[in-house]
C-alpha cells in the first residue's frame, strides 16, 4: 500500500541524519562540547532545538555535557550528545552514573583514529570496545552501529527507543566516513516512526519505589518534579534508592540491571543478513565497513564463491545467537575492521564449531576498500 | 505541639530513611542543613519544586537525608547536572550542595563556568579548608602551612578565596558566611534561593576531624569560636586596610547585581527561532 504522506528525497550527510532521527524520536535537550567529525551535529541541533522548545546547550567539556545530558534527561526530557574518541573518554565517568541510575540518553560517538588525540580525523573505529567497558565496574549498556545516512536516521530512532524502554545509556557508534558521506534519502514522515517513551509511575507517590523493576525489571520513571520525590544516587542503592551495603539488596541491585537487557535480547540485538542462506563464508561488519564488505560478497558470488554478510547493527549485548548460527554453518568468518580486531575478539569468543574466524584489520587511518575484502574472501 | 525547629524537622527530613547520618558529632555540615532547611520553609517552597544535587564528599551526603527531589552526583560536577535539570524544568528551584574540594578542584572548572553562564541557580559550598571524606588531604582552600594528611611538612600552595572566584567568574549574587554565623547563613541562603540568577553561598566550616585536630585547632567549638572572632561583616571590612583583613574572614553579601539570566536568555532564542522558521 502507498504512503499517504510522501516525503522529499533530501541530500544529507551523516550527522545530519543523525539530528532529524533525534528530533524525531522526541530528542528536546542536547549538551555538548565541539570536536571534529561530530560538531554538525551540535551545529544542527542547536538550530532545531530551540524552534521546537527544546534546549540545546554547549558545555564546558564533555564531563559537564554527559552530567547536563543525565540531569536534563532526570527531569523528563530525552536528551543526547555527541562527541569523538576525546570527548568520548571524558565521558566515561557520567556515564556509568547514567548505568548505576538507568537514565535514559544516548551518546553518539563519531570514531576517529586514536588513542589520544589520533588522527584527527581520519575513519577508525577504535572505540568499540570502550563503548562496551569504559567506565569502570560491572554495568549494562547497549552499542549500536551506523553504516550509511539511512541507517543514522533510522537507528538514531532505535536508540532513544530502546534506551527509553529499558531505562538504559545507549551509545551509538558512527565513523567519519558514516559521518561525512553525503547521500540522497527519503526520511520517513513522523506518522510512520514508532516512538517509544519511558513508562511513568503510575501508583500514588507514597507507593513508589524509585528502583524496583516491573515484570521486564525496569523501573517506572518519574521526571523531577512530577510529585515523586525520590532520591537519586551514584552509590548502589536499595529499590528506594537509598545507598546501601547489604549484600543481598546489593546482589538483587546488579543482576536486576543485567537481567533487563538479557530478557530484551531479541528486541534489543539487531543485525541485517545479505546472501546468508547457503553462506559458506560469512563477512562479519558493521559501521561504514558493512558497505565495501557487500560490495565485496556480492563480488565474490559473482566468481561463485559463496559468500554472505552479516551486518551488526547492535555490537553489545553481542548478538551471540546470530553469530554462532552462522559460524555453524560455514567454514569461515572474516571480519573486516578499521581497529586491530575489537569485535573479531567477540566473533572469536563464541565460536564453538569447526569455523575458521579470520581478521581483516586496517589501522592506517585509510578506508577498507571492497576490493581488499574481496581479495582476501576468495583466498579463505 | 511540636517546637519550630521540631516541626521543620519533621517536615524535611526523610521518614523512610534509615538514620543515623554518616556526618561525624559537631561538624558544620548540620549546621549548614538547618540553615538551608529553614530558609526553604521561609520561602514557603514546595517540596516538589525543590531539587537538591550535590557532589562527592562529606558534604555530598546532605541531600540524602533531605525529602525533596535529591540527586547525588560524581565529584565535582554537581552544577552540571543542576544545569540540566534547570534547563530542562525551569520552574524547578535548583540548589547545588558541594564542599571545597568538590566546588574548586575537581569540580573547579564547573563552577566558573556556572557562574559565567548564570543560569538561575544556587550552589552551596561548604569550605571546610580540607577534603573530609577521604581522610584530611589538602585542598585548594587549604591555608599555606597547613598540616593535612598529603602535606605533613607544611602545606606550600595558596588557598583560593572561593566567593571572590564567584565573583570575578561573574555570578550575579556571593555570599559568605561561617558555621557560627547560623541565623546570616539562613537568610543569605534565602537571598540567594529568590535571586534571579547565579546565585553562590560559600560557608566557613569546621572539619575539627580531619583539619581541626591536625593543626591544634582544637574540637568543634573552639573553632566555631575562632570563626567568630575571624568573621568581619562586608562595611566594616570596606573601613580596613588589607593588613588588617588579614586572617578575617569577611561575611555578609559581596556581590549582588542584575546581570542577563541565560535561563530567561533562552526563551529569547527560542522565540529567535521560531521566528526564523525551520530553514534548515
Ligand atoms: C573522580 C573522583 N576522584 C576522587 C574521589 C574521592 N573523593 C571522594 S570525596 C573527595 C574529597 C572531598 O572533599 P570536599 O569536596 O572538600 O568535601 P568534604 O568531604 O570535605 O565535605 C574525594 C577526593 C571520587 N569520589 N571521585
Ligand atoms: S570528616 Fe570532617 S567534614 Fe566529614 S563529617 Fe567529619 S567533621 Fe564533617
Amino acid at each position: 500500500m502507498m504512503s499517504e504522506t510522501t516525503t522529499p528525497r533530501r541530500l544529507l550527510q551523516g550527522n545530519e541524519a543523525i539530528v532529524h532521527g533525534a528530533m524525531a524520536a522526541g530528542c528536546r535537550f542536547f549538551a555538548g562540547y565541539p570536536i571534529t567529525p561530530a560538531s554538525e551535529i551540535a551545529e544542527l541541533l542547536s538550530i532545531l532545538l530551540p524552534a521546537a522548545d527544546g534546549t540545546f546547550i554547549q558545555m564546558e567539556d564533555e564531563i559537564a555535557s554527559m552530567g547536563a545530558v543525565i540531569g536534563a534527561s532526570l527531569a523528563g526530557v530525552k536528551s543526547m550528545t555527541a562527541t569523538s574518541g576525546p570527548g568520548f573518554s571524558l565521558m566515561q565517568e557520567n556515564l556509568g552514573f547514567a548505568c548505576v541510575t538507568e537514565t535514559p540518553l544516548v551518546i553518539v560517538n563519531v570514531m576517529r583514529g586514536g588513542p589520544s588525540t589520533g588522527l584527527p580525523t581520519s575513519p577508525a573505529q577504535g572505540d568499540v570496545q570502550m563503548a562496551r567497558w569504559g567506565t569502570h565496574g560491572d554495568h549494562p549498556v547497549v552499542v549500536l552501529a551506523a553504516s550509511s545516512v539511512e541507517d543514522c536516521f533510522s537507528i538514531t530512532v532505535k536508540a532513544f527507543n530502546i534506551s527509553e524502554k529499558y531505562r538504559v545509556p545507549v551509545i551509538l557508534l558512527s565513523d567519519e566516513v558514516v559521518a561525512h558521506t553525503r547521500e540522497c534519502v527519503r526520511l520517513p514522515a513522523q506518522t510512520e516512526i514508532k516512538v517509544v517513551d519511558r513508562i511513568r509511575p503510575s501508583v500514588p507517590p507514597d507507593w513508589y519505589k524509585p528502583y524496583e523493576g516491573d515484570s521486564r525489571g525496569v523501573p517506572p520513571m518519574a521526571a523531577l518534579g512530577d510529585g515523586y520525590r525520590h532520591h537519586i544516587t551514584g552509590l548502589i542503592h536499595d529499590e528506594h534508592g537509598f545507598p546501601t551495603q547489604n549484600r543481598h539488596e546489593i546482589e538483587r541491585f546488579h543482576k536486576r540491571l543485567t537481567k533487563k537487557i538479557t530478557k530484551g535480547f531479541s528486541d534489543i540485538q539487531m543485525s541485517r543478513g545479505f546472501l546468508l542462506e547457503d553462506a559458506e563464508i560469512v563477512v562479519i561488519a558493521y559501521g561504514s565497513v558493512a558497505r565495501p564488505a557487500l560490495r565485496a560478497v556480492e563480488d565474490a558470488r559473482r566468481q561463485g564463491v559463496k559468500a554472505g554478510l552479516l551486518q551488526l547493527i547492535t555490537l553489545f549485548p553481542f548478538p551471540r545467537g546470530t553469530v554462532s548460527t552462522l559460524l555453524k554453518q560455514c567454514r569461515a568468518a572474516l571480519v573486516p575492521e578499521m581497529n586491530m580486531g575489537q569485535i573479531s575478539r567477540e566473533v572469536q569468543r563464541v565460536n564453538q564449531f569447526d569455523c575458521a574466524v579470520v581478521k581483516h584489520n586496517r589501522v592506517d587511518g585509510q578506508f577498507i576498500t571492497p576490493l581488499e575484502i574481496f581479495k582476501h574472501l576468495i583466498k579463505l | 505541639m511540636p517546637t519550630p525547629a521540631q516541626a521543620i524537622r519533621h517536615e524535611y527530613l526523610r521518614h523512610n530513611k534509615k538514620f543515623p547520618h554518616v556526618w561525624c558529632p559537631g561538624c558544620g555540615n548540620g549546621i549548614v542543613m538547618g540553615a538551608l532547611l529553614r530558609a526553604i520553609h521561609h520561602l514557603e517552597l514546595s517540596k516538589d519544586e525543590v531539587v537538591l544535587t550535590s557532589g562527592i564528599g562529606c558534604s555530598g551526603r546532605m541531600p540524602t537525608y533531605l525529602d525533596f527531589n535529591t540527586l547525588h552526583t560524581t565529584h565535582g560536577r554537581a552544577l552540571t547536572f543542576a544545569t540540566g535539570v534547570k534547563l530542562a524544568n525551569p520552574a524547578l528551584n535548583v540548589v547545588a550542595i558541594m564542599g571545597d574540594g568538590d566546588a574548586t578542584a575537581i569540580g573547579g572548572n564547573h563552577f566558573i563556568h556556572a557562574a559565567r553562564r548564570n543560569l538561575n541557580l544556587t550552589a552551596i559550598i561548604i569550605n571546610n579548608s580540607i577534603y573530609g571524606m577521604t581522610g584530611g588531604q589538602y585542598s585548594p582552600t587549604t591555608p599555606f602551612g597547613a598540616i593535612s594528611t598529603t602535606s605533613v611538612y607544611g602545606h606550600i600552595e595558596h588557598a583560593f578565596s572561593i566567593a571572590e572566584l564567584a565573583v570575578t567568574a561573574g555570578a550575579s549574587f556571593v555570599a559568605r558566611s561561617t558555621v557560627y554565623h547560623a541565623d546570616l547563613i539562613d537568610r543569605l541562603i534565602e537571598q540567594a534561593m529568590q535571586k534571579r540568577g547565579f546565585a553562590v553561598v560559600e560557608v566557613i566550616s569546621n572539619c575539627h576531624v580531619q583539619y581541626g585536630r591536625r593543626n591544634k585547632l582544637g574540637g568543634a567549638v573552639d573553632m566555631l569560636k575562632q570563626f567568630k572572632e575571624q568573621a568581619v561583616t562586608v562595611s566594616r571590612a570596606e573601613k580596613l586596610s588589607p593588613e588588617e583583613l588579614e586572617g578575617k574572614t569577611t561575611i555578609g553579601v559581596l556581590v549582588d547585581r542584575e546581570l542577563p539570566v541565560s535561563t530567561e536568555e533562552y526563551k529569547k532564542v527560542r522565540r529567535r527561532a521560531h521566528e526564523s522558521g525551520d530553514k534548515v
